[in-house]
């Protein structure tokens, strides 16, 4: 009988269960909000349930488009959540998803403009080129880190700016740019999904859901199945242990934050090739990158969580104007995601209370 | 009716898959010093972290005083007058001692404003009533192992404590530092001090305790008195069988030089020279033992033959390769196997489980990574379950249990068992048996040997000199960085070593004995 207890325990504790209850929690205290500037909290879970499934409850129609949406919106956040959860999980912080997103972005809608417009191939090479050079702006972190002991903290920070400036530079001398925008894209660069687009009724689904099912994977994949993943996963946990075992740390330091970029910088190349039509010259962050760190956190920076964390950030993304049709302030959803984050953070307050309950249950089952 | 400081009866605690305690009773009368024996994973810390209310026991009641006590965490401990010295410290090191030992109980002044100078007084005036010698302004990042365990000490003292646990204090203590620990624990006794102890040691629990309880495997065999017994009765008691104190060996068939140590200069980071100008030569069916007093230039040596620490000059050879200039993989290749002092910081990652630890430095190489790195599971746990089960490595779950729940000489045993499957030319281990029961010492320094005569070279660092003493077939004494003296174990006696290792300080040499 203790044996089941023990059992229970654990699952109690388990990192999957504290993040469901952080999300639930989250959700609590937007329902109280949401009552208290006297609307009906039930409105903001109508416009949740319809980005989910597409079904309006309320009219009692189904539009199979918020589907499509909401699954689009997703592909950043798990993108970016993968890029800050595959360097946590070796013992650094990547602050700089959002460089590593633009830079992405960037050479992905250079090489759309500028590349070879062979049907096939095309998109291939934008894509590639911004894994490329989102690894790229990721590995320099790691090298810093690695040879010269520099925090990747104070040099993500950094190089998100210059990724931004860089990326209007550069964008500025693209075909047909002005001060927001560039000459349209030729189809062969886009990863526009015919099949998608009829079954979702012409959302902006896209190629980009094989990429991150791709990508999830890999991410899996690498992490717990390989000795890739191994020695980084080791690294993370106890560095002096990898070293002296001679696990290659410093290698392990800067291949990490290079795939790390490579996340974001795809995250950047999907956005910019399957949701636009043309490419950018941005005057300001999109903050994937920074909502990447809160879907890492969420999930654990666990393939499977990350994943989940993310759907729900696409999903929230893509309630905002619904609940503002419903009389609900959109920014209802900031506060839940912030809430959520800053629950995670307070983990070690849910673990305490947690202990308080176990030992509350042992004293009252030891009494009766 | 006797009087009882500590009862506690029917003591049972779960983890998963494993009872810790089952239905354990321990009685410690007032003013006794207690001993409590096992072995490695015999469940001594879970019993007496629910007596600190560090766990909560799932059934069994405790009685302080003659007092049912419902003990829900340490601050209710404290306020019964108990206080605990834990197997790891919990110091905060930039803090003064004085500062720690006040942390969490802060005195103030009527404004309301920190005030340690009445603090100060106290600790200076306990630690001279109890022989502890600390400087209540000394940092701790400044001071030695001891003299952190001797705080933690006086932390329980400035609490008032009338009960102390001490969770094996001596395991990481010199031989210098345990004499005198049992003095203390002696003065603590005459000033009217309950104290529980916890140890492998036999020979310490013979020297201090009065009564000793014995656990097996979870259960509490017997309560003895210690002076009706002797260690070899005790540790048959522990065990459930006859023990081996002095280790069997044949002679060793030496051959040819294996590791070769020329002329090592090694820094620290603050420029002080650790190891001076130290020569040394280990041979292939040898093991070499390195005597000496903690801090001598022991751990940097070792750490610089695994390639962990930069040598400011000088040259490693390894079976006539030069791996001065080779990386710490590299240097495993070559046939370098290592038992780190540390064991938490260097031995173990542990939130891995026990089959990730045991090929964390093989894990790149089949069979337990394929083509493109992919990883097989099922080599590794097989490699686990049979090192599990040669080692005696206790687990709740088998080769999936995380390294960080077992027990401090489990993982010992754990990392041991790792460096020996890897059967290296050269095996470098230090302080190969602490914190391990006697039983396990007598298995480890059977494999131990087994290596050396199986051809292998091995270079043993411990502060136990009886443990040098029973284990190499040369010593070598290091002081101050530098090797005084190589003799064979038979050409030299316990007291001669003794008298090299205090170097200079001679003052010191006495206590060897
Ligand atoms: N937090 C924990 N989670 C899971 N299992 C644990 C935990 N703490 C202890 N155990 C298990 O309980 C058993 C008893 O452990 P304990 O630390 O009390 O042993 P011990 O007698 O102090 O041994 P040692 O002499 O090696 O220190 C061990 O098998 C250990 O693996
Ligand atoms: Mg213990």
């Amino acid at each position: 009988m203790s044996k089941d207890l023990t059992e229970k325990k654990s699952f109690l504790e388990s990192e999957g269960t504290v993040s469901l209850l952080v999300v639930l929690l989250g959700f609590l205290c937007g329902t109280i909000l949401v009552l208290l500037v006297g609307r009906n909290p039930l409105n903001m879970y109508k416009a949740i349930v319809q980005a989910m499934t597409g079904f309006d409850i309320d009219r009692g129609r189904l539009n199979v488009r918020y589907i499509g949406e909401t699954l689009n919106y997703s592909v950043p956040f798990i993108l970016c959540g993968f890029s800050m959860a595959f360097a946590a999980r070796v013992g650094l912080f990547n602050i700089g998803g959002e460089g590593q997103y633009i830079v992405g972005m960037t050479v992905a809608q250079a090489v759309a403009l500028l590349g070879p417009q062979i049907p096939g191939v095309h998109w291939m090479m934008a894509v590639a080129a911004a894994v490329v050079a989102g690894a790229f702006w990721g590995g320099i972190v790691g090298i810093l880190k690695a040879k010269y002991e520099v925090s990747e903290v104070v040099s993500t920070i950094m190089l998100n700016y210059i990724a931004l400036y860089l990326s209007r530079m550069v964008s500025f001398k693209l075909p047909g740019a002005n001060t927001f925008r560039t000459d349209n894209f030729p189809e062969t660069a886009k990863l526009t999904n015919d099949f998608f687009q009829q079954i979702t009724r012409y959302s902006n689904l896209n190629n980009g859901v094989f990429l991150v099912v791709i990508a999830i994977v890999l991410y899996w994949f690498i992490m717990e199945k390989t000795s890739l993943g191994f020695g980084l996963r080791a690294t993370g946990y106890n560095k002096d242990a990898a070293l002296c075992s001679g696990i290659p740390v410093t290698r392990s330091i800067t291949t990490s934050m290079a795939i790390a970029g490579a996340f974001a910088g795809l995250a950047g190349a999907i956005v910019i090739l399957g949701s636009f039509a043309h490419g950018r010259v941005i005057s300001g962050m999109d903050n994937y990158g920074f909502n990447g760190i809160a879907v890492a956190l969420v999930g654990n920076s666990k393939a499977l969580g990350v994943t989940l964390a993310g759907l729900l950030f696409g999903i929230l993304k893509n309630a905002q104007p619904l609940m503002q049709s419903r009389q609900i302030p959109k920014e209802i959803t900031l506060i839940i995601q912030g809430l959520i984050v800053v629950f995670i953070a307070l983990r070690s307050g849910l673990y305490l209370f947690q202990q308080w309950r176990k030992t509350k249950q042992i004293k009252s089952g030891g009494e009766a | 009716m006797e009087d009882y400081a500590i009862e506690m009866i029917g003591i049972s605690k779960a983890f998963p898959g494993i009872l810790a305690n089952d239905k354990v009773n321990l009685s410690v009368r007032k003013n006794e010093v207690h001993a409590l024996l096992g072995e490695n994973g015999a469940g001594k810390s879970t019993l007496m972290s629910i007596l600190f209310g560090s766990y909560s026991a799932d059934e069994g009641t405790i009685k302080i005083n003659g007092r049912e006590e419902k003990i829900k965490d340490p601050n209710a401990a404290t306020a019964l007058k108990i206080g605990m010295v834990h197997q790891h410290f919990k110091l905060v090191h930039n803090y003064t001692v004085t500062e720690n030992i006040v942390l969490g109980q802060e005195p103030r002044n009527r404004f309301g404003f920190l005030d340690l100078r009445d603090a100060r007084k106290r600790v200076q005036k306990l630690s001279e009533q109890y022989g502890l010698q600390v400087d209540p302004d000394a940092k701790i990042e400044d001071v030695t192992v001891g003299q952190e365990q001797r705080v933690e000490i006086l932390k329980t003292l400035y609490r008032d404590a009338d009960i102390i646990i001490l969770d094996e204090p001596t395991a990481v203590l010199t031989p210098q530092e345990i004499d005198e620990l049992m003095d203390i624990i002696k003065l603590l006794k005459s000033e009217g001090k309950t104290v529980v102890l916890i140890t492998h040691k036999l020979k310490e629990i013979k020297a201090v305790a009065d009564r000793c309880t014995v656990l097996r495997r979870g259960k509490s065999i017997d309560t003895v008195d210690v002076a009706g017994v002797t260690e070899k009765d005790l540790a048959e008691m522990m065990v459930g069988r006859a023990v081996n104190f002095s280790t069997e060996k044949k002679p060793a068939q030496p051959g040819e030089v294996v590791l070769s140590l020329k002329d090592l200069v090694i820094e620290d980071a603050l420029g002080a020279v650790r190891v001076n100008n130290l020569s040394l030569d280990v041979r292939e069916g040898e093991i070499m033992g390195i005597a000496g007093v903690d801090g001598n230039g022991q751990s940097e040596l070792v750490h610089a033959i695994n390639g962990m620490y930069p040598l400011t000059s000088g040259a490693i050879v390894l079976d006539g390769e030069d791996i001065t200039r080779a990386g710490v993989r590299r240097r495993i290749q070559q046939g370098v196997g290592y038992v780190p002092e540390d064991r938490h910081k260097y031995g173990i990652v542990k939130d891995f489980s026990l089959s990730e630890n045991v090929i964390l430095k093989t894990y790149y190489q089949e069979p337990f990574s394929g083509r493109f790195g992919y990883m097989d599971t099922k080599p590794m746990d097989e490699l686990t379950d049979k090192l599990i089960e040669e080692f005696d490595v206790r687990a709740g779950k088998g080769h999936v249990t995380e390294a960080g729940s077992l027990s401090g000489g489990n993982q010992q045993k754990l990392i041991i068992a790792r460096e020996i499957n890897l059967s290296p030319k050269v095996l470098v281990i230090a302080q190969p048996t602490r914190g391990l029961d006697v039983g396990a010492i007598e298995y480890i320094h059977k494999r131990i040997i087994a290596e050396r005569d199986a051809g292998k070279a091995v270079l043993v660092v411990s502060y136990d000199l009886d443990e040098i003493m029973n284990l190499c077939d040369r010593i070598a004494t290091i002081s101050k960085g530098q090797i005084l003296d190589v003799s064979d174990v038979k050409d030299v006696n316990e007291h001669e070593i003794g008298l090299m290792m205090a170097g200079e300080k001679k003052s010191k040499a006495g206590s060897d004995e």
